[in-house]
């Protein structure tokens, strides 16, 4: 995924389409992340005072979501469901494979909501089902 | 020529989008259509033609078949091996009572003339001409019950609100469907998204809401897709808006997307999200229904819940309540996943036996190694041995076995797990998600990890299993939410269950 270059400005463009939401300030985080791959240390006072709430919210708020990333994302995002449907069909096994392999690509993913074809892997937004260490590494960039 | 290839994301993620490009590439004058999922998915991709005797099937379809498929004239209903003949007959399905998916995998989702050709706005259109408090009697004597998990009635919780006074309430659809084993909410969203926004525009009406808000879980980004066309098209058609098909109501809809929190499923931590906070859980009272988003009257149902009201509007509550057992009527959609050979949508009224779900339709395990334990209804559902098989598959008595029907969820393993394992990845997954607001489930669950730890290891296992049992008691009694109160579940079902897993001897078998 192609992600713009952050910037002051940039940032404030993204929270300026948020302007009229209620409760904006998850939206306004998940926005950030969207257009600049992660949320920047700077973005937390940025969103603050665009919002009129605390640092000490924002910062809440950033660290409660599993979603919301601190740091730059790898180039491909390899979510594997480790939830009890895909364990019952050899996700932990999978899991550890891919992590031998792919490093810090890989996260641990809580269900896709596929779980009559697991094990089931998310690789940069794709779903992938009856995933194995081959398919995945196909669909990687 | 009318092809049917699903667009729902487990078809498209064994390969169904590369099934539709080959078809629309080898075969001249191909119209493709990309309908949800039958819900039979194992046999996904699953390619429709439609024939002068109707729908005749494929399955399951791969890129390198489509070849020998061409070549037995599968555009006409050509015999082939994967020819699963006509769609309507397909055992599996045909045996099925869909009241709540009865137009996912049917018709274009994102078709309004098809969907209304097949039922649908009957309903609403009905709901528009009745009082509120009509459409809300007519919804509690249908007996419908709560899909989410909790199983409280839907019409009392909508005469709250509707009885609630302020300027402002809010229709909140919970549809974050984080519980492993379950799908129907999303795929009745990427099969049928109008049936939703059917179900909550009546909500709306019968309570007075005039703000709706879809609470869909980032993990959905083919739904979540698929649910915004289907808000602009309705949008477009004067549907949602200021005027609800021509009529004095208000309607607006959107679509908040979740952040990867498994405890904002809990309906008070969700209001919390969709405030932009965090997803930490609300004490009750002061109900939702009274004070809920944004501190105004609130309803509050999920996906499959929502997504019913409309069949019990068009055919009424009679309909509705001639189907299931006891207090739970009607259908429930379950969905069978895990180690399965057969699985996906099961849709059947209240009062099916476990046995007939996992081994009727669900033909055993994908492995082929023995059933020894199923978890129902997420990942705070008990584990069950095959011994538990006869039992009825509605609210009452699973409780009354000492589980829960939860969501509908049905997860199969064979004989290979651990069920010490998995009781400890009950408790890890609550130390993960646990928001941190009773101390029981922030701390308790930590515990819970280390002292089945000492019990795998053998380390003073009948103390630590006493110690682990208190654990669960203190958790059950001292959390706000399901979290932590439902974590035990798990963990004390596969202690009872499966004890043999729990004696701190390394090769149990």
């Amino acid at each position: 995924m192609k992600y713009s270059t952050w910037s002051q400005e940039a940032a404030f463009a993204v929270l300026a389409t948020l302007r009229e939401e209620k409760g904006a300030v998850l939206m306004a985080l998940q926005a950030l992340q969207k257009e600049f791959g992660y949320v920047h240390q700077e973005d937390v006072a940025l969103v603050a005072n665009f919002f009129n709430n605390s640092r000490a919210d924002v910062h809440g708020v950033l660290t409660f979501y599993h979603d919301l990333l601190t740091e730059p994302p790898t180039e491909n995002q390899i979510s594997v469901c480790v939830a009890e449907a895909c364990q019952a069909v050899g996700s932990r096994a999978l899991e550890k494979d891919l992590k031998a392999k792919f490093g810090k690509e890989v996260h641990d993913g809580y269900c896709f909501g596929n779980c009559a074809l697991g094990p089931s892997a998310m690789v940069n937004g794709a779903l992938l089902g009856r995933a194995s260490v081959d398919s995945i590494a196909k669909a990687r960039k | 020529m009318k092809i049917y290839v699903p667009g729902d994301s487990a078809a498209i993620s064994v390969g169904a989008d590369e099934v539709a490009l080959a078809i629309a590439e080898k075969v001249n004058g191909a119209t493709i259509i990309r309908n949800g999922s039958r819900g039979a998915l194992w046999l996904e991709p699953m390619v429709e033609v439609e024939t002068d005797k109707g729908r005749t099937a494929y399955g399951p379809v791969s890129v390198a078949d489509i070849d020998s498929l061409i070549a037995a004239d599968f555009m006409h209903g050509g015999a082939h091996p994967l020819s699963l003949g006509e769609s309507e007959k397909i055992e599996w399905l045909a045996s099925q009572d869909r009241v709540t998916f009865k137009r996912v995998g049917i018709i274009d989702p994102l078709s309004l003339a098809d969907y209304e050709a097949h039922g649908g706005l009957v309903g609403l259109r009905r709901a528009i001409s009745m009082h509120s408090s009509e459409i809300i009697e007519e919804v509690t004597q249908s007996g419908v019950r709560g899909r989410g998990g909790a199983g409280f009635p839907a019409g009392i919780k909508w005469k709250t609100v509707a009885g609630a006074v302020s300027d402002q309430k809010y229709m909140c659809c919970n549809a974050d469907e984080g519980d492993s084993g379950t799908f129907a909410d999303r795929m009745l969203i990427e099969g049928d998204p109008f049936t939703l926004i059917e179900g909550m525009t009546i909500a709306a009406i019968a309570v007075g809401a005039t703000q709706g808000i879809v609470y869909l879980r980032s993990e959905y980004p083919y739904a979540i897709k698929i649910l915004q066309k289907a808000i602009d098209i309705a949008h477009a058609f004067g549907w949602l808006g200021s005027s609800v098909l021509g009529s004095d109501f208000a309607f607006d809809l959107k679509i908040r997307v979740g952040a990867g929190s498994y405890v904002c499923g809990e309906e008070t931590a969700m209001l919390e999200s969709i405030e932009g906070k965090r997803g930490v859980v609300r004490a009750k009272p002061p109900l939702p229904a009274l004070e809920g988003l944004f501190g105004k009257p609130t309803v509050i149902n999920n996906v499959l819940t929502l997504s019913t009201i409309p069949a019990v509007m068009a055919d009424g509550a009679d309909a509705y309540k001639a189907r299931g057992v006891g207090r739970s009527l009607g259908t429930q959609v379950f969905q069978l996943a895990g180690n399965i050979k057969r699985g996906g949508i099961v849709e059947k009224p209240f009062g099916i036996s476990i046995e007939e779900v996992v081994n009727g339709y669900g033909d055993g395990t994908l492995s082929g190694a023995p059933i020894r334990a199923v978890q129902i209804g997420g990942p705070l559902g008990a584990y069950f041995g095959t011994d538990k098989f006869e039992t009825s598959l509605d609210y009452e008595s699973m409780l009354a076995a000492g589980g829960m029907l939860g969501h509908g969820g049905i997860v199969v393993f064979d004989d290979s797990v651990d069920l010490a394992q998995q009781a400890r990845f009950a408790m890890a997954f609550c130390a993960l998600e646990s928001c941190g607001k009773c101390t029981p489930c922030r701390l308790g669950s930590t515990r819970g990890v280390e002292t089945i730890d000492l019990i795998i290891q053998g380390v003073k296992v009948d103390e630590n299993k006493k110690l682990l049992l208190d654990l669960c008691e203190v958790m059950t009694d001292g959390s706000l939410c399901a979290m932590g109160g439902l974590t035990p579940m798990p963990v004390k079902s596969a202690m009872i269950n499966f004890p043999e897993d729990f004696t701190g001897e390394v090769s149990r078998r």
